[in-house]
């Protein structure tokens, strides 16, 4: 642990100041490069939010920090623990600290709104129902689906899942909740909900976010701490204030949204003229 | 006839790839099996789902598939004088060859098809990457049920499809034909017996609902995440299902009659 | 709750139609007859020739099946077949003088063993073996046998 911390921008930090330490990190699939020599230092109780172009990986980062994936090369360290050194027993233990909102909610179809949010509970623990019932009408209350309990999850919303998913992440009461994509196609009410409520949810229970978006709006609302990711790297880090004035290209493109730029807006391709004209030739 | 050549060594390949890795899941299932078994709520469920949704056409294609068998028996065995015999004949037929096989062949249809598209779906919409990120291992919680559900569910369907089977060679010989009612049940009491031709169909049905199950599950839990995969996956459940009974059956037929 | 119920009940009528189909295939179905594996006692017999004798064929007493055969052997120091059966426990008051004969069951039938009873007012014991056997009819023997006395007759004439 302390090792990590010298190689770091904050040699100065205590070492519980980051709850989470992604060191030197190389992923790549087939011939594609997807990450290469990746630093992240996510610090305890912040919302941190990982921007990046759509293909950047930012989901396959997730994975690699749950332990879903192995890198190439690197250290993820969670709480002090390398999760790329972990067993298939030790990663359970840790997930159980963990809780984790997918894009499209995950939520398990065969059950109902209830039991999904009481899943991890029963299959966890041996709580009495009676404390089961407690705890997931509370979670429900905080997302405002106490009401919804006996739905099945395909009577839900997009938002109302993701909501319903949220409250589920919460249920095990985590150190981490990490997000994936968590304002993909909600319609804007149901995103203000979701905003709001990662930020509520992360102050009120001394959580750490995780926030994987490139919803530059809704997650610059939120965040403590932004890194953008481009071309396997982070190009640039800090709070949402330094990332609206970091003067750099890259940076400047993804955060106001202009077509073209560092990221080209044209995939690689043989010149235009040239490919035009052979095709006619031929 | 090169390319044909070359495409039946891959077609072979993938199938041997296949039965590798399908043993392997195999043994994560069995591993798992014993925290299945704690619940059994969980398997009730499921042979609800593969057995009870699948009774109806069980039902049905027993009792034609009877008839068939006692009108074509009949027209062949009077032939030689032996109408008499087509209990026997039907009987035999039912319990020791097309109860287990067709069963088999309508299960892997009608279940084993449901249950691929049913985990697939689950992989595509993120919902076993959700279990394995609540510590759930999901082998254990979604695919084990599902799999000792449809074992238990199959020999139970084989038999119910050999006893239809038999009702509607019955109706058809005896009631419609007009085959000596005693003569039908005394030849079929004379020539069944018990362990070699009830039990041996009972014994082959129960590895066909290993197999099927098994391949059901297992192209189910590995799909590709999208809704070509897991369509892509339901029909190889079928053909990968329907090709492993029909080999199973003749090597346990070689078998069970070699050993008597 | 209420479509859990469904399920339950679903489930305990189809595993309940299961074993029904499956008590009617063991009892309507097969013979379920006096021979049952472990019940009853072992007799052997000696036969020269066994013919076509398979096992598991029946026994039988003035037409009535008491048991089955177990195991067929090949004695190789009196070059005789031994025949194994298990007579059911209900038929033990065979007299142990009883013989026993290879039989074929109508012309195409497979052939089984008829035991004649004897005169004896002792009964086989588990273990005996039937002194008096006859062996199975071989029909190339008998036509050559018939062959052999007509041109011994002739050459005598």
């Amino acid at each position: 642990m302390s090792s990590s911390m010298e190689q770091t921008e904050s040699k100065a930090a205590k070492p519980d100041e980051f709850i989470m330490v992604i060191e030197d990190l190389w992923y790549s699939r087939g011939q594609k490069k997807i990450f290469q020599g990746l630093n992240i230092n996510i610090r305890r109780g912040e919302v941190t939010a990982i921007m990046g172009p759509s293909g950047t990986g930012k989901t396959t980062l997730l994975r690699l920090m749950t332990g879903q994936i192995l890198p190439d090369r690197g250290r993820i360290l969670i709480g002090g623990e390398d999760v790329t050194k972990m067993s298939r027993r030790e990663l359970y233990r840790l997930r159980k600290r963990i809780g984790m909102l997918f894009q499209n909610g995950a939520l398990l179809t065969d059950l109902s709104v209830y039991d999904n949010v009481a899943f991890p509970l029963r299959e966890h623990t041996n709580l009495p129902e009676r404390l089961v019932r407690h705890i997931v009408l509370t979670k429900l209350h905080a997302v405002g689906l106490r009401g919804a309990w006996q739905m099945s999850p395909s009577e839900l919303s997009g938002g109302m899942a993701r909501r319903v998913a949220l409250a589920r992440a919460m249920v095990m009461d985590p150190d981490i909740i990490f997000y994936d994509e968590p304002f993909v196609g909600l319609d804007p009410i149901s995103m203000g909900v979701v905003v709001r409520l990662i930020r509520k949810l992360n102050d009120a229970l001394g959580l750490t976010s995780i926030v994987v978006s490139h919803d530059v709006e809704e997650v610059s609302s939120i965040a403590d701490r932004t890194f953008l990711i481009s071309d396997g790297r982070v190009v640039a880090s800090g709070t949402p204030e330094d990332m609206e004035q970091n003067v750099s290209a890259v940076v400047q493109q993804f955060m106001s949204g202009m077509a073209d730029g560092p990221v080209p807006f044209h995939y690689p391709a043989p010149d235009y003229d040239e490919q035009i004209l052979k095709r006619n030739e031929s | 006839m090169r390319r044909l050549f070359t495409e039946i060594v891959y077609t072979l390949r993938g199938y041997l790839e296949t039965f590798g890795s399908s043993m392997l899941f195999l043994l994560r299932i069995l591993a798992a099996c014993p925290y299945a078994l704690k619940r059994p709520g969980l398997i009730i469920k499921q042979v609800y789902s593969t057995g009870v949704l699948s009774l109806v056409i069980i039902i049905l294609s027993g009792f034609f598939v009877g008839l068939v068998l006692a009108l074509q028996g009949h027209n062949t065995l009077s032939r030689f004088g032996a109408a008499e015999t087509l209990g026997a004949v039907a009987a035999l037929a039912l319990v020791r060859e097309l109860g287990p096989v067709v069963t088999a062949l309508l299960f892997a249809g009608r279940a084993g098809t449901a249950l691929a598209s049913e985990i697939g779906l689950m992989r595509a919409t993120d919902q076993l990457s959700g279990m394995e990120m609540m510590a759930v291992d999901p082998v254990k919680r979604v695919v084990a049920p599902r799999f000792l559900g449809a074992v238990i569910a199959m020999p139970l369907l084989a038999v119910i499809f050999s006893a239809m089977g038999i009702f509607g060679a019955w109706l058809e010989g005896v009631i419609i034909v007009g085959v000596d009612e005693g003569q039908f049940w005394a030849q079929m009491q004379a020539q069944v017996e018990l362990h070699e031709d009830v039990m041996s169909g009972v014994y082959k049905s129960i590895v066909f609902g290993f197999a099927v199950a098994l391949l059901s599950v297992f192209e189910g839990y590995n799909s590709i995440p999208t809704a070509e995969g897991v369509g892509r996956a339901t029909t190889r459940t079928v053909v990968e299902s329907s090709l492993a009974v029909l080999v199973l059956n003749f090597i346990l037929t070689a078998w069970l009659i070699g050993e008597v | 709750m209420q479509q859990t119920r469904a399920v339950e009940f679903g489930t305990g009528l189809f595993v309940f139609m299961g074993v029904v189909a499956l008590f009617f295939l063991t009892t309507r179905v097969t013979s379920f007859d006096s021979y049952s594996g472990d019940e009853g006692y072992t007799l052997t017999a000696r036969f020269d020739h066994v013919g076509t004798l398979k096992l598991r064929a029946p026994i039988s007493v003035a037409g009535v099946t008491v048991g089955r055969v177990t195991d067929i052997q090949f004695d190789d120091d009196r070059l005789e077949a031994v025949v194994t059966m298990r007579i059911a426990s209900e038929y033990d008051q065979l007299p142990n003088d009883s013989d026993a004969s290879i039989l074929t069951a109508g012309i195409l039938g497979g052939q089984y063993i008829g035991l004649g009873p004897g005169g004896s007012p002792d009964f086989f014991e588990d273990g005996d073996e039937i002194e008096f056997t006859q062996s199975a009819l071989v029909l190339e023997q008998l036509i050559s046998t018939y062959l052999f006395s007509q041109a011994e007759k002739s050459e005598k004439e």
